[in-house]
């Protein structure tokens, strides 16, 4: 059993009387570990497939099997639930609460599930431990650099040890070598077992992957299952 | 996320924007200082006056010749049509009623006093030597009316101090004889100043014996008879005590008036209270105001941080999660406007007292609960439109918005 099963997704955008299809007729299934790149032209897709990935989206016909389980008819706490503990997600544009210190930001899915104090706090430094931000723990994120708001965001996404990272164009806002650092980043969370799923638009990172799913007009075009030739 | 967890949250939330929070507070706590500055204000007022009657002489029955009192055409009032008077003998007996320590009658009559060629003209209230206690009056010189018989008149009297000042100026007055009317009067004692009391100024009064009055105006009657009870609660019962005795007298009929001073003091006590209740009224509608402001700017801050909520809400956090934040944060706001206009409307409650000291301007502590608790109310209430609107925001969408 695939961890991850979507079999005839479909997902419409109602804009006045025109519709815009910005999935169609998608299925595809990624096993557990795997590391997935999601490529194609702007327009064609990819992050309203990692948002219902993620489900922070519904789709409108299609089911979508996560392990082993038909989470599309789940109540919206019930999905939060599963995103709360199985999904972490990384942004282009990083995400992190303006008022609130680096290892507060990482601490958040902790403190909103529920766990007690003396334990986040353990883990919370074991995080800022692991992706070298101690020196930054008590910094606001304007106070930090594009590589490390984006290493926040990621420790943050991992804290709550997910089954699968969702990463929107995680280098977007990066230049090349802190991009670079924040691939390396992901691929060594994916080393250690953790699904990981990216849309890029570089396909130097997208070579990268074992496997690229290339979108066209909501559709998946191509399915490359070998790391592309340099 | 534990409520210790929201609080926290909700605490870095509302102080992570200070300009916000505090004109937010400010205006809440206007509103609070204002129901606490106007009520200490009314109720100041109401303490005023009802002190100011209290010294007149406390726990007061006060019995006038005559039936006020709107009876029907029934027999006895067919056969006295005119009142019998209210002698000094009905005034000696009023005292055998038990719960009464006092009695003063009161005789009263216009003449003129005259003393080594000045004269003047002056109201003469005859009295008895009780009189001064109840009334709670200081002497300035001499001693007040002797206590003795009632039907003794004896040639005294007691001046007011402007009467006296006015008659002899810087002589001594005590021992010296002055013609009140027809009669010579040996001058015993002068009033301490009491300022106005209701009407008559005493400052302004010739005191004599009550028997002395009613010779100089050849009258039985008396104006009144003021009885003091033993106690503010004994006012009641005393005035019923007073009635029996009364109509025992009058062969079972009542032909007297008797007025408490409980239900004059009463009766201003209920117009000053229904003023402080109004400006309260009025101060709880700023407080409403306020309300309205915390409502918008919650929802200012819900579109603000929309990012954040989508953010929040992709990391796993229920509707119920962020409704609860954003109704803390706004729980907390006006509880900080409250306790901040707490605190202010003391502060203004202390200057008016500094600025009056006559007025005991303290704040009632109805008028403070209510004012905290109609800013709590206000507060969280226009705090869960804004609440809920970020509980329900789209993810997606929120996310996208930055
Ligand atoms: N909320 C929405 N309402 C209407 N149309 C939408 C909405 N979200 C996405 N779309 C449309 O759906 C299509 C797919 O959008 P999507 O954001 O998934 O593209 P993308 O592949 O991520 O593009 P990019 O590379 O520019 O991020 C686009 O045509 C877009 O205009
Ligand atoms: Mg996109």
């Amino acid at each position: 059993m695939a961890q991850i099963e979507l079999s005839g997704i479909e997902r419409v955008f109602k804009l006045g009387d025109s519709e815009v299809h910005a999935l169609q007729e998608l299925s595809v299934s990624i096993e557990r570990g795997e590391y997935v790149a999601v490529m194609g032209p702007s327009g064609s897709g990819k992050s309203t497939l990692l948002n219902l990935l993620g489900l922070l989206d519904r789709p409108n016909a299609g089911t979508y099997r996560l392990e082993g389980r038909d989470v599309t008819t789940l109540s919206p706490d019930e999905q939060a639930e599963v995103r709360r503990t199985r999904i972490g997600f990384v942004f282009q544009s990083f995400h992190l609460v303006p008022r609130l210190t680096a290892a507060e930001n990482i601490a958040l899915p902790l403190m909103l599930a529920g766990i007690p104090p003396v334990e986040r706090h353990t883990r919370v430094a074991q995080a800022l431990q692991d992706f070298g931000l101690e020196p930054r723990a008590g910094h606001r994120p304007e106070e930090l650099s594009g590589g490390q708001r984006q290493r926040v965001a990621i420790a943050r996404a991992t804290i709550m040890r997910p089954a699968v990272i969702l990463a929107d164009e995680p280098t977007g806002n990066l230049d090349r070598s802190t991009g670079q650092d924040v691939t390396h980043l992901l691929e060594e969370l994916n080393a250690s077992g953790v699904t990981l799923i990216v849309v890029t638009h570089d396909p130097v990172m997208g070579g990268r992957a074992r496997r690229r799913l290339m979108m066209e007009d909501g559709r998946l075009l191509q399915d490359v299952r070998e790391p592309a030739p340099a | 996320m534990t409520p210790a967890d929201t609080l926290r949250f909700a605490t870095r939330a509302a102080t992570g924007y200070p300009l916000r929070t505090a004109l937010m507070v400010l205006a809440m706590s206007i509103g609070v200082a204002a129901v606490v500055v106007l009520t200490a204000l009314g109720d100041g007022a109401r303490r005023y006056v009802v002190n100011e009657f209290s010294a007149l002489g406390s726990n007061l029955v006060i019995v006038l010749p005559g039936r006020t009192a709107t009876g029907g055409l029934g027999l006895g009032n067919l056969i006295t049509s005119t009142p019998r008077d209210l002698t000094v003998r009905d005034a000696e007996a009023l005292l055998r009623a038990p719960l009464v320590t006092r009695m003063a009658p009161l005789s009263v009559g216009n003449s003129e006093i005259a003393w080594g060629g000045r004269l003047r003209e002056a109201m003469v209230v005859g009295t008895s030597g009780d009189y001064v206690d109840i009334r709670a009056f200081r002497m300035a010189e001499g001693s007040f009316l002797p206590r003795e018989d009632l039907g003794r008149a004896a040639a005294v009297a007691v001046l007011g101090t402007k009467l006296r000042e006015e008659l002899f100026g810087s002589d001594p007055a005590v021992g010296r004889m002055v013609r009140v009317g027809d009669r010579r009067l040996r001058v015993i004692g002068v009033l301490g100043k009491t300022g106005q009391g209701l009407g008559m100024n005493t400052d302004e009064l010739v005191f004599v014996p009550v028997a002395t009055a009613q010779a100089m105006f050849n009258t039985n009657n008396l104006f009144r008879i003021i009885v003091e009870a033993r106690s503010r609660e004994a006012i009641g019962p005393a005035k019923q005590q007073l009635e029996d005795i009364m109509r025992l007298r009058r062969e079972g009929e009542l032909d007297v008036t008797l007025i408490t001073q409980d239900a004059v003091l009463g009766t201003f006590d209920r117009i000053l209270g229904a003023l402080t209740m109004a400006v309260a009224g009025i101060a709880a509608i700023s407080l409403a105001v306020a309300g309205i402001l915390v409502m918008n700017v919650m929802l200012v801050a819900v579109t603000q941080r929309t990012a954040e909520i989508g953010l929040l809400k992709a990391l796993g956090a229920t509707g119920r999660n962020i409704r609860l934040a954003f109704l803390t944060e706004a729980a907390l706001l006006s509880l900080a406007g409250a306790f901040t206009g707490f605190a202010l409307g003391h502060l203004g409650a202390w200057g008016l007292r500094l600025a009056f000291p006559v007025l005991p301007a303290w704040p009632p502590d109805w008028a403070v609960f209510a004012g905290i608790g109609t800013a709590l109310t206000t507060g969280i209430l226009f705090g869960v439109m804004p609440a809920r609107r970020a509980a329900r925001l789209d993810p997606v969408q929120a996310l996208s918005r930055r």
